[in-house]
């Protein structure tokens, strides 16, 4: 579980870093942005959306799971953090489709 | 329950290939009664380590079914998956011969992660008393309880991708030394530990932890190493 928890924490790591210079080039197109945001209207770009908000629910708890094994002092708990983290990037998932 | 096993087994050294079996099926039965079965009824050429057979010496670790296991208290039953058992010696050490891996490596990383204990008393001082209730020996209650059969180390990723590194048994021996209170290698064997090869090179896969036969976590004692080198780093004293 945690080995496959840990490659899905360092893809979604690159998969966040290929998408950032693209957020910026959104950012820097500010005077255009209904127009823009106008186009994030269509289904396909919800969904990668969707992908996103998963992929950094992700990103963020696997990041949270190193530090806590790592700082705080060891407890048996330790060995259900990757599912934890699987659970809390499934809910996250689930509760951004919902708000669609 | 089929009267025989299909049994796969790893013959020859790292240019080898697998060998079918035939073993009769018993209720019960573990996997290194299975390995032994070959071995006394159908081919006396066949190597293999054991000797307890009882889970305390450590020797029988195999890979069963891609798994690392000790296979003297693995029961068939549990592992025998879509009627193969495949039989193969360890992974991320050499193969001697058949099913056994040559442990050089393993042990020699166990003393280069200063494994060896080091007291100041002599024969001559009275017993030293550790109380089992201090925070030290907690953290080291289960850790202590390792039988150096190599499954974590077979199992670790990381040891697969960087051949220097010491693995999980030799870090976690380094822990239990490193709380041990009559210990007194303290900051060189943090030393020996820090670094590229050593705790450090940890990815926290856990594959450790969830292969251990004895149910310890060295991925815990890792981690505590982590903590104590940086500690020292921070005190100035690495």
């Amino acid at each position: 579980m945690s080995r496959w928890l840990a490659l899905a924490h360092r893809l979604s790591g690159l998969a966040l870093a290929l998408f950032l210079p693209v957020h910026f080039w959104v950012l820097g197109r500010a005077l255009e942005l209904d127009a823009f945001l106008a186009w994030t209207e269509q289904p396909l770009v919800k969904f990668a959306e969707w992908g996103l908000v998963v992929l950094l629910a992700l990103h963020l708890a696997g990041g949270l799971r190193v530090l806590m094994l790592e700082f705080l002092p060891w407890r048996d708990w330790a060995k259900g953090l990757a599912a934890g983290v699987a659970g809390f990037a499934l809910a996250a998932g689930l509760a951004f489709a919902l708000a669609l | 329950m089929s009267a025989t096993l299909n049994v796969s087994v790893w013959r020859g050294g790292a240019d080898g290939a697998y060998r079918d079996y035939e073993v009769p099926r018993h209720e019960s039965q573990t996997v290194l009664d299975v390995v032994t079965h070959i071995q006394r009824a159908l081919d006396p050429t066949l190597a293999y380590r054991y000797a307890c057979r009882v889970g305390m010496c450590g020797s029988c670790a195999m890979t069963v079914n891609g798994a690392p296991r000790w296979t003297c208290r693995t029961h068939v039953d549990k592992v025998y998956k879509n009627r193969k058992l495949e039989i193969a010696p360890l992974r991320n050490l050499p193969v001697i011969r058949d099913l056994v891996a040559d442990m050089r490596e393993f042990f020699d990383k166990w003393a280069r992660a200063r494994g060896q204990f080091r007291g100041a008393r002599t024969k001559a001082d009275d017993f030293a008393r550790v109380a089992p209730g201090s925070e030290a020996r907690k953290l080291v209650d289960a850790a202590i309880e390792c039988i150096g059969c190599g499954v974590c180390y077979s199992a670790c990723d990381v040891v697969a991708a960087i051949p220097e590194y010491l693995g999980p048994a030799a870090l976690n021996r380094a822990w239990t030394l490193a709380k041990d209170e009559r210990d007194t290698l303290g900051v060189d064997r943090l030393r020996a530990v820090a670094g590229d090869a050593g705790c450090h090179a940890c990815h926290t896969h856990m594959s450790c932890t969830e292969r251990c036969p004895k149910g310890l976590s060295p991925t815990a004692g890792i981690s505590g190493l982590k903590r104590a080198v940086a500690g020292a780093a921070l005190r100035g004293e690495l």
